[in-house]
């Protein structure tokens, strides 16, 4: 195994230089090499649909690089624009240093893509579908069996060699699809809601394998609605919010710049009584979000906070007293939550 | 088999589709060359020698072959094209919708252009097998007169790829599966019955003869009739061929630009 991820290590370190001029000039100057993505002021127009709009970033050689944002924020549209599988309206784009309108099978010949949906190949066995993956990039028959030797083993999968598609579990099938986009050995591989629809054991296993691609050195994209998912798993990511960026850090800089340190939720047996007790809130903690189903204090200190709530005779059906998430910086910067 | 494919594929990028293709019907191969003399038996034995001995007794030739001589071609060219229909409309939904493979394969390197030219590739190359078994159990029933017979093969594919190509293209674009037993009804069926397959043309009302004669496969059928029989000119070829070729390029150009919209908008 340790075999196979070296090689990625020395595939995610190609000595070839970034192509500058393949991006029009976004006027701030900024060149670096070590970009293998570069968006300036990309947008997608669908008919007269906005999905993308003028979005600025930058993903680094062996980061793993974050979308973040609810559904249909924009998220699988850049995707897809880097994927070189829908073309850009405007601004600029290179990937791998070069520009996706022309480029497009050269730059898909460096890319894993593990797509939202599954599109396993369910005519096929296991084996077969990473065999046939690896001849769509004209990869020779002897290099694809061993290599998906190994990617069967990375994928835990070696036991279902031989098995058809559809009997395997859903873990089973996301497994097999990040196997099947490593094997023409990417420089680059974008995971499109990786965890999306999965039970916890199997969100936490493929977790577990993205990380070590990650440790190898592999540069991973990703885009979730799950803000669990972005803590574990980013270095950097965007918040995205009605095709356009809203925020951009690793995820302890985004807490700590858009929110405080600790959020106490309260709770309340009805809504009448939430909504009685918020005019004796005024005033504490740094902002109080009310939510439909609860109060948000957000704070530096919570134990004091829930202090003083219990000493004015505040007493909701329950009090959490928990540190910030990304789910707050959300909020905070959008007025709603995720999964609204 | 597969490994000299492989080494084509590599030289030409559209053909690792076939590829895919070829390797599931690989695992099915003894099935499709039983059916694939089991079909001309069946046809050739129940029209050909049942219905022609009728028709040779009644008025003892079609355009002054034996009925068996005049239909083989006919059917030949028609069951090939019966069968690259089916292969056109539910497979390209089975890739564009609801398994998503073409996807999946628009993901790699292949261009949506080259995704759309490797699956018509394949039904080319399915139909070609199809009618070359067909021909050897039609020359061995004395269907076939004459040696130019071997050019029906390449005749029926032609024709048979004449109508799928663009229908290729036309499922493409579908949303739903509701249309495709409705082509095959109104469409297959029909010129199935009355491109000159089991009768001559002009047997046909004076206004459906027309109608017949620009249908892809009634071009399929002059062709591939005119090589078995050994009877049609060069020029008269030279159309058909050249009808049934703007078809295919039709469908292409059609089929090129509806992949590009599905799979990469």
């Amino acid at each position: 195994m340790s075999r196979l991820l070296g090689k990625f290590v020395m595939m995610s370190l190609p000595d070839r230089p970034l192509r500058d001029d393949a991006v029009s000039p976004g006027g701030d100057g900024e060149r670096d090499d070590s970009l293998l993505v570069r968006a300036k002021a990309l947008t997608k127009r669908f008919d007269d649909q906005l999905a993308v709009d003028g979005v600025d970033f930058g993903v680094r050689r062996g980061e793993v690089f974050g979308f973040l944002g609810p559904n249909g924020a924009g998220k699988t549209t850049i995707m897809r624009m880097i994927a070189c599988v829908s073309p850009i309206s405007d601004g600029g784009l290179s990937v791998l240093g070069m520009d996706p309108r022309h480029d497009g099978p050269a730059i898909r010949g460096r890319l894993g893509i593990v797509p939202q949906e599954d599109n396993l190949d369910t005519e096929l066995t296991v084996w077969d579908n990473l065999v046939v993956y690896g001849r769509y990039f004209g990869l020779p028959l002897a290099l694809i069996r061993e290599r998906a030797t190994e990617l069967l083993a990375f994928a835990r999968l070696d036991e279902r060699r031989d098995s058809r598609v559809d009997p395997l579990s859903g873990g089973m099938k996301r497994r097999l699809t990040i196997a099947r986009a490593l094997i023409n050995r990417p420089d680059l591989v974008l995971l499109d809601e990786p965890t999306t629809g999965l039970d916890p054991q199997a969100r936490h296993l493929l977790w577990e394998r993205l990380y070590r691609l990650k440790r190898e050195g592999v540069t991973l994209v990703l885009t979730t609605h799950y803000m669990d998912e972005a803590e574990q798993l980013c270095d950097r990511l965007v918040i995205m919010d009605e095709a356009r960026i809203v925020a951009e850090g690793s995820p302890r800089q985004l807490i700590e710049r858009h929110s405080t340190r600790e959020v106490v939720e309260l709770r309340f047996a009805t809504h009448e009584e939430q909504e009685a007790l918020l005019p004796r809130l005024a005033g504490h903690g740094e902002r109080i979000e009310p939510l439909g189903d609860r109060i948000l204090i957000y704070t530096q200190q919570g134990d004091e906070t829930a202090a003083w709530l219990s000493g004015q005779g505040i007493h909701p059906d329950s009090v959490l007293v928990r540190r910030s998430s990304l789910e707050d910086v959300f909020l905070l910067l959008t007025g709603r939550t995720l999964d609204e | 088999m597969s490994d000299t494919f492989t080494t084509l594929a590599d030289a030409v990028p559209l053909l690792r589709v076939t590829e895919r293709e070829v390797r599931i019907w690989r695992r099915f191969w003894h099935t499709a060359v039983l059916s694939g003399v089991l079909i001309p038996l069946l046809f050739l034995g129940a029209l050909g020698i049942g219905l022609g001995s009728l028709v040779d007794d009644n008025q003892r030739s079609v355009q002054g072959l034996e009925y068996l001589v005049f239909v083989a071609p006919g059917i030949l060219a028609a069951t090939a094209l019966q069968s690259s229909s089916g292969d056109s409309l539910w497979p390209i939904m089975v890739g564009l919708k609801w398994m998503r493979t073409f996807h999946a394969a628009a993901a790699t390197p292949l261009t949506p252009g080259q995704v759309y030219g490797g699956y018509v590739a394949w039904i080319g190359l399915r139909i070609m097998f199809n009618c070359a078994l067909f021909l050897m159990v039609a020359a061995l029933l004395g269907a076939v007169p004459s040696p130019w017979g071997v050019l029906a093969v390449p005749a029926a594919t032609l024709g048979a790829l004449a109508f799928a190509a663009p229908l290729c293209a036309f499922s493409a674009v579908q949303d739903t599966d509701i249309p495709f037993p409705i082509v095959f009804r109104l469409v297959v069926v029909p010129m199935f019955l009355f491109s000159g397959t089991f009768f001559p043309v002009d047997q046909l009302p004076n206004w459906l003869e027309p109608v017949a004669r620009i249908t892809p496969l009634w071009h399929a059928v002059e062709l591939c009739r005119g090589a078995t029989t050994g009877s049609l000119g060069l020029a008269a070829a030279l159309v058909h061929i050249g009808f049934l070729s703007a078809c295919i390029a039709a469908g292409c150009w059609y089929g090129v630009r509806a992949f590009r919209d599905k799979l990469a908008p």
